[in-house]
């Protein structure tokens, strides 16, 4: 048996190690949004021969575009964002970018958000959020018959939430990665991920406790983790074989939206053993001290 | 019929083979040599086919938000469905095949969301339904012009309004001319527009009147009389397939509420197959992966998980192309995704399995007591994905969360994957080890 529980102060040590940046990251430069969020105008343009970044923008000036930016993407075309635009304007920025470069682009996304709908869906993930992590909360209470449990496990959940954010919000700093609408899925699917293998270990200890065993408490949560780990790390590489294949290998669209399942799945792996358990233990360790006096 | 493994087993077989038929693209058959001759085909027997969306097909989507402000909120659904049917006639006239029209109403915000596959350029999207279809009657600026010998194509810049637009038609139909038999379209104005219609037929008698719609002229007839009684027929030497053309745009014309463009997206069909391609071989490498990582990991009973994962690979994908469910690009990232957690019940058992069997149990006892006990992890995990994907789809349309084809492609095929590796991680694969699977115990 491994005793996890002496080492409690390790982990908190490095989710602080990889929260702290994250957190300040997010409180410094926050979240990069995408158009899905403040409304605009995104083109995605693919030409035959390569065409300089420079080419494009001074065309988009011409055209008395609002460019917000413009970026080579890996498969060779350009993606330029911008305020939300009329179709003239557009029009006529994909005209003098012909003549300019003496060759047609094909516009292979052409997407408009308008202001409206980006409120709305903040607001929205937020309700969505809430209400996933509310459930969660009282099916866990609920199954474990214990708030406790609960209340552990929405820790580590949060905990895995608050990872996936702050290395976008790094991202977002370092490598102009976006949060979109897929991002916003991610995120909310990692909630269930995180529990998923948080729940193999409290099941453990529900069944101890069930049976009796007459155990020190953080005995049994070492038990518990010694015995489980193994199937919830074979559980998460599975998982991660299938993310890290549509990270490398699937289309640019589903990349990041991908990586972001990624950093939550290995975040929710981690916190089901190191985040939810001990505090669960120290939790108990509390309870216990505050009885005695 | 169920109440033996090997029963089970055949049940399964027989299962799988049905699946093989409604996946594999009835193409790839015919390549084989083994397809069907046309006609010993069963009639009536489904052609099925997986429906993609339009960030994998090509098309465009938009969402428009009506302006209510001057309808009465009593009428309000009623201006928004009928607004809605416009837009899906004149979206079926201009012949874009499948497209879907619905209307969407959360407290205070009418939308009408409209899916195009096919049509990439979204200025013709928009052309096609984004502005208010505004009918208009106008008259020539310049009274030479509105001479018979004049040939001056009437446009919005020689023109000006005589103040009747598409909001006094009740309605304009096809008709057939008493005489020749020739088809002509009828047109009638509700009250206030009869008055006004009578007021300028009087005033440009004569003279042409045109009819605008979208600002385009549309035609301009010769106002013969002054018209009183609200009723009018334009006769222009067409045909009859001109004429109900031109009833349809006059009747769309007759947009009930001003419409705003509040998102578009369109995707070319070049990035759709490019992402589709990708992601199947993302989607195949990792299947491999986890397959041999599951032997690797289990040995023969990684083999028979490995079974039934192919199983639950055929009976998801039959069940997206029954249902059917649209595929997107997100939606077949939830079905990758989906396939990493489906061994996740085995992984479960197996582990159990292996501790009971540590605990000095014969195998098959263990097998028995493994199933048994990992049922209430495998049960607490998954329900918990499940509540997450229902929040996400937001099956009852709630105001209060996402409404998003994105969003709900990813939850709706996540779902299923949760659901069906039940069925096979635990039915499946439970049959086959009863079935397949001998272990001597020490």
């Amino acid at each position: 048996m491994i005793r996890f529980s002496k080492y409690i102060w390790f982990y908190f040590i490095i989710s602080s190690l990889v929260l702290i940046p994250g957190m300040v990251a997010l409180a410094r430069f926050g979240l990069r949004p995408a158009i899905d969020f403040t409304g605009g105008t995104l083109l995605e343009l693919q030409f035959k021969t390569d065409i300089a970044q420079p080419t494009v923008e001074a065309a988009a000036r011409n055209a008395g575009l609002a460019l917000v930016s413009v970026q080579k993407t890996r498969t060779g075309t350009i993606i330029a964002r911008m305020k939300p635009e009329t179709n003239e304007k557009i029009d006529a920025f994909g005209a003098g970018l012909a003549s300019i470069s003496s060759q047609s682009a094909e516009v292979v996304r052409n997407e408009t958000v308008g202001p409206i709908l980006g409120k709305e869906l903040l607001m929205k993930t937020v309700a969505a959020a809430a209400v996933a992590i509310l459930a969660i909360l009282l099916y866990v209470a609920y199954a474990f018959k214990n708030i406790k449990f609960g209340v552990s496990a929405v820790a580590a959940l949060i905990h895995d939430l608050l990872v996936v954010l702050g290395s976008f919000a790094l991202l977002g700093h370092f490598l102009n990665v976006e949060v979109d609408t897929l991002f916003v899925t991610a995120f909310l699917t990692t909630m269930s991920f995180s529990v998923h293998d948080t729940i193999v270990v409290f099941d453990r200890i529900r069944e101890m406790l069930k049976r009796g065993e007459r155990l020190p408490f953080e005995s049994l949560c070492d038990r518990a983790l010694t015995e489980t780990i193994g199937r919830s790390l074979t559980n998460s590489l599975t998982i991660i074989f299938m993310l890290l294949a549509l990270v490398l290998l699937g289309g640019s669209t589903t990349q990041w939206f991908a990586v972001a399942l990624l950093i939550g799945t290995v975040s929710g792996t981690y916190s089901s053993d190191f985040v939810a358990t001990p505090l669960l233990i120290l939790w108990e360790k509390w309870e216990k001290r505050k009885k005695n006096f | 019929m169920f109440k033996t493994p090997r029963r089970i087993f055949f049940w399964l077989l027989l299962l799988t083979i049905l699946l093989v038929v409604v996946d594999v693209p009835s193409s790839s058959f015919q390549k084989l040599g083994l397809g069907v001759p046309e006609n010993y085909k069963i009639k009536g027997f489904p052609e099925f086919k997986t429906h993609l969306g339009l960030d994998l097909s090509g098309g465009t989507h938009v969402a428009l938000e009506a302006n209510m402000k001057d309808i009465k909120p009593e009428d309000r659904s009623d201006a928004l469905e009928s607004a809605r049917g416009v837009i899906e006639r004149r979206i079926n006239f201009f012949g874009v095949s499948e497209p879907i029209v619905q209307s969407s109403r959360s407290n205070n915000s009418y939308r009408i969301i409209v899916e195009m596959p096919g049509v990439t350029d979204t200025a013709r999207a928009e052309a096609l339904i984004g502005q208010t279809a505004q009918l208009e009657f106008r008259e020539y600026l310049n009274d030479k012009d509105a001479t018979p010998g004049a040939l001056t194509f009437p446009t919005v810049k020689t023109t000006k309004p005589v103040g009747l637009t598409g909001k006094d038609l009740r309605r304009a139909q096809v008709t057939f001319n008493t005489q020749n038999g020739t088809p002509e379209v009828a047109l009638e104005f509700n009250a206030s527009g009869a008055k006004i219609f009578s007021d300028v037929t009087a005033r440009l008698v004569g003279k042409p009147l045109a009819i605008f719609l979208d600002n385009m002229p549309i035609m301009w007839p010769r106002v013969n009389t002054a018209i009183t009684d609200g009723r009018a027929v334009i006769t222009g030497g067409f045909n009859q397939e001109e004429a109900k053309t031109l009833a349809m745009q006059l009747n769309a014309g007759a947009l009930p509420v001003p419409v705003t463009v509040v998102e578009k997206r369109s995707v070319g069909a070049t990035l759709g197959t490019e992402s589709v391609v990708k992601s199947v071989r993302a989607g195949l490498v990792g299947l491999a992966i986890v397959a041999v990582f599951m032997i690797a990991q289990y040995g023969r009973l990684g083999i028979l998980a490995d079974l039934a994962l192919v199983l639950y690979g055929l009976l998801t994908f039959a069940i997206f192309r029954l249902i059917p469910v649209t595929l997107t690009l997100p939606g077949i990232a939830g079905f990758i995704l989906s396939i990493g957690m489906a061994v996740d019940s085995n992984i479960l058992i197996f582990e159990r399995y292996k501790e009971e069997k540590r605990a000095g149990r014969p195998w098959k006892v263990a097998m028995e007591l493994g199933f048994g006990k990992a049922w209430d992890s495998i049960r607490d995990a998954n329900f918990t994905t499940l509540i997450t994907c229902l929040v996400l789809f937001n099956p009852g349309n709630w105001s209060l969360l996402p409404i998003s084809g994105l969003v709900r492609g990813f939850a709706i095929t996540l779902f299923i994957g949760v659901l069906v590796s039940l069925f096979t991680g635990i039915v499946v694969t439970r049959t086959l080890i009863r079935v397949l699977y001998k272990e001597k115990d020490i």
